[in-house]
């Protein structure tokens, strides 16, 4: 699977409040959250951004509360896939449990720049700055991991599941 | 080889003999929380995967908290949404208006969480729990989703990090300020992945109020979990609580811990979180002149009576400051009557507090006290994140209970022992 856009950029500790207000959590529609999506730390992200674009931050990106909405309102909002230095850890569960394709790439990081056209190829666990022409290599997910994506997140990998032992 | 508590209570809700950091294990859950904001999504899930039944109707728990007395049209569906399914499912430990409270002081005082739990929610600070001595941690909707068709969760064994405490903490230091210090010295970040494991003969001196306080914390270093060792004061308040018999885990001499650090009470002062992360911590005697426009006391971290008395204790004969609005929200019913009984109610309203039925509230800018634009306030809640109680442009500071009350008076943050003499 590969993927490609633009990179938006951000810093450190990105978090749940940041990615989705919880004043918008009166809601769990998709689209109604991807409106609002890092409204408070980037007003143009959520107009802006195309289908296919990355979100690229620092360490502990979606840190802060345990908000489904967080994965669900990037998702909404088109983009393929979230790059970061390190991950919050219920963020980084959420993602593979709803199967948001997120990586970490700390060198790869430090060396894009806003608006950087970046293709990722998941599989292969290889990201290139198209714009820089420099290409990076990061650890592809665990094989578990692998598996909840490739099911399309957790409940369609348990009822895969269940129906295989008959239950 | 040895296990800390969480590799023991892990293993054994896993059914191994042993586990290690990096495992992944499909573990067995003693409970499963959602509140009105979370389950809503869960129960999406869960209709959406043909699901019919939960697998056990007593081992999950909803918790109408976060926008209840329900704020707005939008938050009343939601509300509806997790009744109507707990009705059809005849939940057990189902809270609404007028019998809830906050989820995380809820159910410890309830008695359905206890020590040796397995305990997931759909709440980042279900990790309060670990005071304890479970192993609870917060997950998302999904996750809370399969646990309600399957009762198991897939785990990832955290490495431990080892918090070691000695010493007696002095006057006005208090469970925020030990948990603030350490996130302060090791970041928001500081302990990612991995569970905070409690230790030392400090841990005598904490009652089991701080000790939730620290645990709920947790998470605001970046931990899966946070845990303490069994003694007296849990066998005390679970002997006291818990509705079903526990099991006492306790960490083995030789378990491995990925990194340690010492942390000596008595050195300890109160403790300020400035904005916009819980790290940036400093001493309140050097907190500078921070005027504030709003006081807040409450939320899971610290809305307990111990706490209620505490920023009462500061309050009694003295008045909130002109131009200060104080709200305080204790976290349960229990504790709102608790409060009556003790006068503590009479102390905030004579202070000029506003009291509100419990709810999280102004805690995560949802309601009962949101932040204008410029505003700047004080709370004994968790976060500080930018627009975490409002407006992305108001602040949010972070301190215990009696440094809230304290800044209420002196109308900017301080601590209370830079108050003036009492009217009476
Ligand atoms: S009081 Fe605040 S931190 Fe605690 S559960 Fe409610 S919103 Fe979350």
């Amino acid at each position: 699977m590969e993927l490609r856009g633009k990179a938006w950029k951000y810093g450190d500790d990105v978090d749940t409040d940041a990615i989705i207000p919880a004043r918008y959590l009166n809601t769990s529609d998709p689209a109604e959250l991807a409106k609002h999506c890092m409204e408070d730390i980037d007003t143009s992200f959520a107009a802006s951004a195309a289908k296919g674009d990355f979100i690229v931050a620092g360490k502990n990106f979606g840190c802060g509360s345990s908000r489904e909405h967080a994965p669900i309102a990037i998702r909404a909002a088109g983009v393929s896939a979230v790059i970061a230095r390190s991950f919050a850890r219920i963020f980084y569960r959420n993602s593979f449990n709803m199967g948001l394709p997120i990586l970490e790439a700390p060198e790869a990081v430090d060396e894009i720049a806003a608006g950087d056209l970046l293709a990722v190829d998941m599989g292969a666990g290889v990201l290139r700055n198209e714009t820089k022409g420099k290409e990076y290599r990061f650890t592809p997910i665990p094989p578990f991991m692998q598996e909840l994506v490739a099911a399309g997140g957790l409940m369609n990998f348990m009822t895969t599941k269940r129906k295989g032992e008959g239950a | 080889m040895g296990m800390t508590l969480s590799e023991k209570i892990l293993a054994e809700k896993a059914g191994r003999p042993s586990v290690s950091p990096g495992e992944l294990v499909m573990a067995k859950v003693d409970l499963a929380l959602g509140n009105d904001v979370t389950s809503p999504i869960a129960i999406k899930a869960f209709r959406a995967a043909g699901a019919k039944k939960v697998f056990d109707r007593g081992k999950i728990a909803l918790v109408a908290d976060h926008f209840t007395p329900n704020k707005d049209i939008a938050s009343a569906e939601q509300v509806r949404t997790m009744r109507e399914f707990a009705r059809e499912q005849g939940i057990l430990h189902h809270y609404d208006v007028g019998r809830m409270g906050i989820e995380h002081v809820l159910l410890p005082d309830e008695g359905i969480v206890g020590p040796g739990d397995l305990v997931i929610g759909a709440d980042s600070h279900t990790c309060t729990y670990g005071a304890l001595c479970a192993f609870s941690t917060g997950v998302g909707s999904t996750d809370l989703a399969a646990a309600m068709v399957s009762g198991e969760v897939w785990l990832k064994v955290p490495e431990t990090l080892r918090i070691v405490l000695t010493g007696r903490p002095g006057k006005w230091v208090e469970g925020k300020d030990v948990i603030l210090h350490i996130i302060g010295k090791i970041g928001v970040d500081g302990a990612l992945y991995r569970s905070m494991e409690y230790a030392g003969d400090g841990i005598a001196h904490l009652p089991m109020a701080w000790r939730f306080t620290m645990t709920n914390m947790a998470i605001e270093a970046g931990a899966k979990n946070g845990i303490f060792p069994f003694d007296e004061v849990t066998r005390a308040y679970a002997d006291a609580r818990s509705k079903r018999p526990y099991k006492v885990f306790s960490a083995d001499p030789d378990a491995r811990y990925a990194d340690e650090i010492r942390v000596d009470l008595s050195s300890l002062e109160p403790v300020v979180a400035f904005p916009h992360l819980p790290e940036n911590t400093r001493p309140v005697s050097q907190a500078g002149n921070v005027p504030i426009d709003q006081v807040v006391v409450g939320s899971c971290t610290n809305g307990r009576i111990e706490d209620l008395r505490s920023a009462a204790e500061v309050l009694r004969g003295r008045k909130v400051h002109d131009g200060v609005r104080m709200i305080v929200f204790p976290a349960t019913q229990e504790i709102w009557l608790q409060a009556v009984r003790e006068g503590l109610m009479e102390v905030f309203v004579e202070a000029g507090a506003a009291v509100s039925t419990p709810t999280c509230g102004p805690c995560l800018g949802g309601h009962m006290g949101i932040l204008a634009r410029g505003e700047r306030a004080i709370a004994t809640t968790n976060r500080n994140f930018v627009g975490r109680m409002g407006h992305p442009e108001s602040e949010v500071y972070l301190s215990n209970p009696a440094v809230a009350a304290a800044s209420a008076v002196l109308g900017r943050i301080g601590g209370p022992d830079e108050l003036g003499r009492r009217e009476r």
